[in-house]
């Protein structure tokens, strides 16, 4: 039987891990991920582990089995919504932080209504186009919206290669920036996590109000 | 001269941003465009001419996450 923590029991270690300061700016953190594949379902595990209170998870696919060399689902979840995968996971995690979801597609007609509530927008998409069209998007309507991206994560190359960097006041990019999967160097568990590290920790960096890289 | 990624560019004619993109074969659908320290809707790539002086970074994504 799953044993079931109480609130006071997960958010007493998390104080004493984080110290209760950190924790409650930590657990009023409102954070939207738009693709829940390799980047998004490592970024949304490290901030529901540290307790970020409002997490919007944003994806309009189902698991496949190929995404199970980088993804954090698991061979049951194969033919579910990532939505509801992904959340169904975190509450194992910790249960009581509020978990959004819209299994929906991200276009140019809906970005205004689906952001509008969250602080943080973590883009995390695979496909190109619609890296390009988040980023433009919420920095035309929502300036004044801090936007972790990322873009160049595939193969085994040094991790080393893989920084963040921030483009504009509230524009911040992960990634090598040129390495696309390709033939033998697809996308791989361990670089896309490390690219996933990158947007989470630029995440926590900004709830906590530090906005360097 | 104007600096594109870091590096600097002589223009030798009168060009909108759309017009030095699609010059040098980037892929607009998939690029944003910080120009001065901010990101250029796209709307504006085709009124907004480029001039001595600004500065750019052209973020061209590519696949995978």
């Amino acid at each position: 039987m799953q044993k079931q923590l109480s609130k006071e029991e997960i958010y007493a270690a998390l104080n004493e891990r984080h110290s209760p300061e950190i924790q409650a700016v930590l657990s009023a953190g409102n954070v939207a991920i738009a693709g829940l594949g390799g980047l998004g379902s490592n970024v949304a595990y490290s901030l529901t582990r540290i307790g970020v209170g409002h997490l919007h998870l944003i994806d309009f696919d189902v698991v496949d089995v190929t995404n199970l060399n980088r993804q954090q689902y698991f061979m049951e979840h194969v033919g579910m919504y990532k939505t509801e995968a992904l959340k169904s996971l975190l509450m194992k995690i910790n249960p009581y932080i509020e978990i959004k979801t819209d299994c929906v597609r991200v276009t140019e007609e809906n970005i205004k209504e689906l952001f509008c509530d969250n602080d943080i927008v973590c883009e995390a998409f695979d496909n190109p186009d619609a890296k390009a069209l988040l980023v433009n998007g919420i920095m035309e309507y929502f300036p004044e919206k801090k936007l972790v991206s990322a873009s160049g994560m595939a193969g085994f190359g040094s991790s080393n290669s893989i920084v963040t960097r921030r483009i504009t006041k509230n524009f911040y990019l992960c990634g090598d920036r040129v390495t696309a999967p390709s033939y033998g160097n697809g996308l791989m568990a361990p670089r896309v996590a490390v690219c996933a590290a990158h947007e989470a920790n630029m995440i926590t960096r900004l709830i906590l109000g530090e906005e360097e890289v | 001269m104007i600096t594109v990624n870091g590096k600097e560019i002589a223009l030798e004619s009168q060009l909108t941003v759309m017009e030095y993109l699609e010059q040098n074969k980037y892929q607009l659908s998939r690029v944003a465009v910080e120009m001065n320290g901010d990101i250029l809707p796209k709307y504006r790539y085709s009124e907004v001419m480029l001039k001595d002086g600004d500065r750019l970074e052209v973020v061209s994504f590519v696949g995978g996450g």
